[in-house]
């Protein structure tokens, strides 16, 4: 079966400043890869290097089967799941109402996101504006999305810090559900105990270069 | 279908956020509103002709201020908030179409607002059937600097002294907007022709969205 992720070779520069250099990576359908590094260490260049919101600079590199250069890129993008240091809501609209916006934008049903505030305990908050909303709040209304929108690559950048132990299970079952559906997951996080169960590859981040730990 | 239906998505979404936080009607346009009174203060009691420049003042401040009312979102949209933008397989095209309709359509209400206070404190000597070329003027001015100042928004987008940038790039660029919208206003009074006015008012639209749809994609890539 083809990998989900394959790089060979990948550089990426940011404002003329080498950010990541010489990175090969793969992950097969089914897989969770964890990459452990230190701050500053291009851990989330590469994530979002792998969510393609950003373009190689040297080498090659496949997501979900579409080179990272092209523009054919964008339309695998719908199958990408990411969650980032800070969630990514409109602060200004309710939680309920930013899953709404992004089951219309990208086309799938409203009753869906009503469903997966309820499986991550945000039925009685879903009218809270995000700006009131307490980051854990966030970061729940994040994973709700993801329910909805059951992504074939699930990235996690220190998704697991700053919860408490029940947000933390909502994460290990949202990584569960992508991989029983032959997804794959790449999680990062500074420490190696944030990284949850049944990782296939531990990988270090120094100074932008990968090295594999196991 | 999808870029219809996604642009309205974003209008609707752009114009719920300006509803909550308040910025081009509570913030914007009384500071515009306050411009006008400057000028009308400003004016010599000798003076005599201060209804003539009427429109002439509206227009400018209608420009000035409607250019931070259109560039609000782009300049305040945050790297998150794009990121998932993309991820949700936003089409940029249809970020282009929706939030210029959001941006027009508050630009509109600014501008009906600002042309009321304009009527009270320069008490212009209207002629018969201003209203009807002078809507049509502020309809398609509204609509040519939302689009405008959204593809400079996404134009500057990411960079540093981003709002500064987009309104350096909108300024030369909106003349044709300004001349086309002040001087169709201004052939009532005169009895000349309007038809070329608003000719180029509309041309000048066309070109403003066919450069917004065509470009934003490039734009995306570029920002990649």
């Amino acid at each position: 079966m083809t990998d989900l992720v394959q790089l060979e070779s990948v550089g990426v520069a940011l404002g003329g400043q080498p950010i990541l250099t010489d990175i090969t990576l793969a992950l097969a359908p089914g897989e969770t890869t964890a990459i452990v590094g230190p701050n500053g260490s291009g851990k989330t260049t590469l994530l979002r290097l792998l969510a393609t919101l950003i373009r190689p600079g040297t080498g090659n590199g496949l997501v979900l089967g579409s080179d990272l250069r092209g523009t054919v890129v964008r339309s695998v993008r719908n199958s990408i799941g990411l969650i980032t240091h800070t969630p990514a809501l409109i602060e200004e609209l309710t939680i309920r109402e930013n899953l709404v916006h992004f089951c219309r934008i990208s086309n799938r049903p409203e009753r869906s996101a009503d469903r997966a505030l309820s499986v991550v305990g945000l039925e009685n908050a879903a009218n809270r504006t995000v700006s009131r909303s307490s980051f854990g709040m966030k970061r729940r209304a994040e994973i709700a999305w993801l329910l909805v929108a059951k992504p074939k690559l699930l990235l996690l950048d220190e998704a697991r810090s700053g919860l408490d132990v029940e947000a933390r299970t909502l994460i290990d079952s949202l990584t569960r559900l992508t991989i029983e559906r032959n997804g794959g997951v790449v999680t990062v996080s500074h420490e190696a105990d944030g990284l949850g169960s049944g990782l296939a590859a531990i990988h270090r981040l120094v100074n932008g270069r990968l090295e594999l730990v196991r | 279908m999808t870029l219809w239906r996604q642009s309205k998505e974003v209008m609707r979404v752009d114009l719920l956020v300006e509803q909550r936080i308040g910025d081009a009607f509570r913030i914007v346009l009384p500071f515009a509103v306050v411009a006008m009174m400057i000028f009308s203060l400003a004016i010599p009691a000798s003076f005599s002709e201060v209804g003539e420049i009427g429109t002439a003042v509206f227009w400018a401040v209608a420009v000035l201020y409607g250019m931070q009312v259109a560039l609000r979102t782009s300049v305040s949209e945050t790297e998150q908030r794009r990121d998932i933008s993309m991820l949700l397989g936003l089409d940029p095209a249809a970020r282009f179409i929706g939030r210029s309709m959001a941006a027009a359509l508050l630009l509109i209400g600014f501008m009906a607002v600002l042309l009321v206070a304009m009527v009270l404190l320069f008490d212009p000597d209207l002629p018969s059937g201003w209203f009807g070329p002078t809507a049509l003027a502020v309809l398609l001015a509204a609509g040519g600097l939302a689009m405008l100042a959204t593809l400079a928004g996404e134009v500057a987008s990411g960079l540093r002294n981003q709002s500064a940038l987009a309104s350096l790039i909108i300024a030369p660029l909106v003349i044709p907007i300004v001349v086309g919208a002040s001087q169709a206003v201004e052939s009532i009074a005169t009895k000349e022709g309007i038809l070329i006015w608003i000719l180029l008012l509309i041309t000048t639209d066309l070109a403003l969205l066919v450069a917004g749809v065509g470009l934003s994609r490039p734009l995306e890539e570029a920002s990649r």
